[in-house]
């Protein structure tokens, strides 16, 4: 296939025309700071109150408990470090997940170096959070529990609201990274018991550098960024009006076509594990069978090695991604894979394709057969299958 | 992030494959870092390396390194082929990025294990080759948690 084939929606997706569209005036000709008193800029003003609203209105908040924020990273580094600091009163004590993004992960490693204590909770193959453990992990020092919406990886969705009622229950602030799963998933903040949500504008169509934190009322989170009285005096800096403008139109656009979309997304995704799993052998798929996210697939193919595997299908034009070490710039492969029990070496054989309402079926055939066709090049290729068939 | 040559020895790996009953063989790398070479050698009675083959679990860089390597080694004299260093495998290739270096020292242990091996199948000794390394990571592992 000529045409580029891209199945690597969650790292980031195309920014929709329509988004673009509206987001253009913003730059040249209404290029007024909304905190200015005069007439030309009050426009930039409304177009930031709308787009508040939009975000709010889509998890069920007030406009008042959204924040804009640089993106996705942004806002899980304030929830956590600013909960940290002002409830440190209360206690030391923060409780995460092992599969978190690492915008999180790294972030509470920063926080320990500053004396305060994190409890990671384990998942089970599927990638689901041990509700019982993270249970038992409370303690009256606990001051925030961090688990994410969905996972990035491997597409497992969260007990959320499980986790949402065992914070209530304890009197504990509840912060979810939801950056893959807003504009996915249905999600409203009241129903969860979620007090504290991450999300970003790049993930469903909007431009890259937004993203939001939602804090709920009355949660005494201190500012991030200090300076002016921007965003309540919360998150200083002149706010990005064009992107804050495509943020909302995208999530407007998200919200509205989310049914239909991910069925269709979900079909494709069905169609996809179908194919894969009965057509190569020594193949899994990780994460939890059904709950999901409706673009998500990843699988491990035994005896090879993921970064070899992208290379070829690139070379096919079709965009991936995997969680081999060479990937990750490091020794080790993907945390997540290794925390749901896969040992290194079928780690380093993943393969993460994310599809978006855009992909096709004849799509998903040509990848099928490129990646039938790659692994079976790479097989012949390994040492590892070489040693096992020398065994079966 | 890799060079024409590189990406050439990748998608057209040269020598992949195993010989039946070869002079020396040697396995390195291990399959947790994400990377294991074999090298299969077949010596003549003048000590002269008629073929080499090659299987590679790992990156795209791993493959290309075992790839030049056999074509570096093929035809040469035993004593040639120890001179092959991960240094010649780089330039041979272009260059490495940074982070994909440990490929080149891996295919230059893959040569010094198969070498070893055909020495001790024949009982011989060959002047400056050292038991080769079961596993190159393990110093980079070490090195990786003094840096944390």
């Amino acid at each position: 296939m000529e045409k580029k084939i891209y199945l690597d929606n969650a790292a980031t997706t195309k920014t929709k025309s329509e988004v673009v569209e509206v987001m253009l005036p913003y730059f040249s000709e209404l290029y007024g700071n909304p905190s200015s008193v005069y007439e030309f800029a009050a426009q930039n003003k409304k177009a930031l109150d709308e787009a508040r609203l939009t975000i709010a209105n889509a998890i069920g908040a007030e406009s008042a408990e959204v924040y804009f924020t640089g993106g996705g990273t942004e806002a899980d580094n304030w929830a956590l470090i600013a909960t940290a600091e002002a409830y440190q009163q209360k206690g030391k004590h923060i409780i995460t997940s092992n599969i978190e993004h690492h915008a999180v992960l790294h972030t509470c490693e920063y926080l320990q170096k500053r004396g305060y204590e994190v409890t990671y909770i384990d998942v089970d193959e599927n990638g689901v959070v041990k509700l019982d453990q993270l249970e038992k992990a409370i303690r009256p020092t606990t001051i925030l529990i961090s688990i994410m919406f969905a996972n990035n990886e491997i597409g497992t969705i969260q007990p959320i609201k499980e986790i949402g009622e065992l914070a209530r229950k304890n009197k504990i602030l509840f912060h979810t990274d939801a950056v893959q799963a807003f504009g996915q998933l249905d999600i409203k903040v009241d129903e969860l018991g979620v007090d504290m949500l991450s999300a970003s504008a790049h993930k469903l169509n909007g431009p890259k550098g937004i993203g939001f934190l939602y804090i709920r009322k009355g949660i005494k989170i201190r500012s991030f960024i200090h300076g002016g009285a921007q965003e309540r005096g919360r998150r200083a800096g002149t706010e990005n009006v064009p992107f804050a403008v495509g943020f909302g139109k995208a999530v407007e656009l998200a919200i509205s076509t989310m049914k239909e979309r991910t069925k269709k997304e979900t079909e494709l995704r069905e169609y996809l594990i179908k194919r894969v799993l009965s057509e190569i052998p020594y193949t899994r798929l990780n994460g939890h069978r059904t709950k999901r996210l409706p673009n998500n697939a990843n699988f491990s193919f035994q005896f090879i090695e993921g970064e070899s595997l992208l290379i070829m299908l690139d070379m096919n034009n079709i965009c991936a991604s995997s969680g081999s070490a060479c990937t990750s710039g490091s020794l080790d492969p993907s945390h997540v894979l290794l925390s749901i029990g896969l040992p290194h070496e079928i780690a380093h054989g993943s393969l993460r394709l994310t599809l978006s309402e855009e992909n096709t079926i004849e799509e998903i055939d040509y990848t099928v057969d490129k990646i039938k066709e790659t692994v079976e090049k790479l097989r012949n290729m390994s040492p590892l299958y070489e040693d096992f068939v020398r065994r079966r | 992030m890799y060079t024409k040559k590189v990406m050439d020895h990748f998608s057209n790996p040269r020598n992949m494959g195993e010989i039946e009953n070869p002079s020396g063989v040697g396995t390195v790398g291990n399959a947790k870092c994400g990377d294991i070479m074999r090298m299969y050698l077949d010596i003549d009675e003048n000590g002269i390396i008629q073929d080499v083959k090659f299987k590679t679990f790992g990156c795209g860089a791993a493959v290309a390194t075992s790839s030049i390597a056999t074509e570096l080694v093929k035809g040469k004299t035993v004593e040639d082929a120890l001179k092959v260093t991960n240094k010649a495998v780089m330039e041979a290739l272009d260059g490495l990025p940074p982070v994909k270096v440990h490929c080149s020292l891996l295919a230059e242990e893959a040569i010094h294990a198969a070498l070893w091996d055909y020495a001790e199948k024949k009982g011989i000794q060959i002047d400056g080759l050292e038991k080769p390394k079961s596993d190159i990571h393990e110093e980079e592992e070490e090195r990786d948690k003094i840096s944390y």
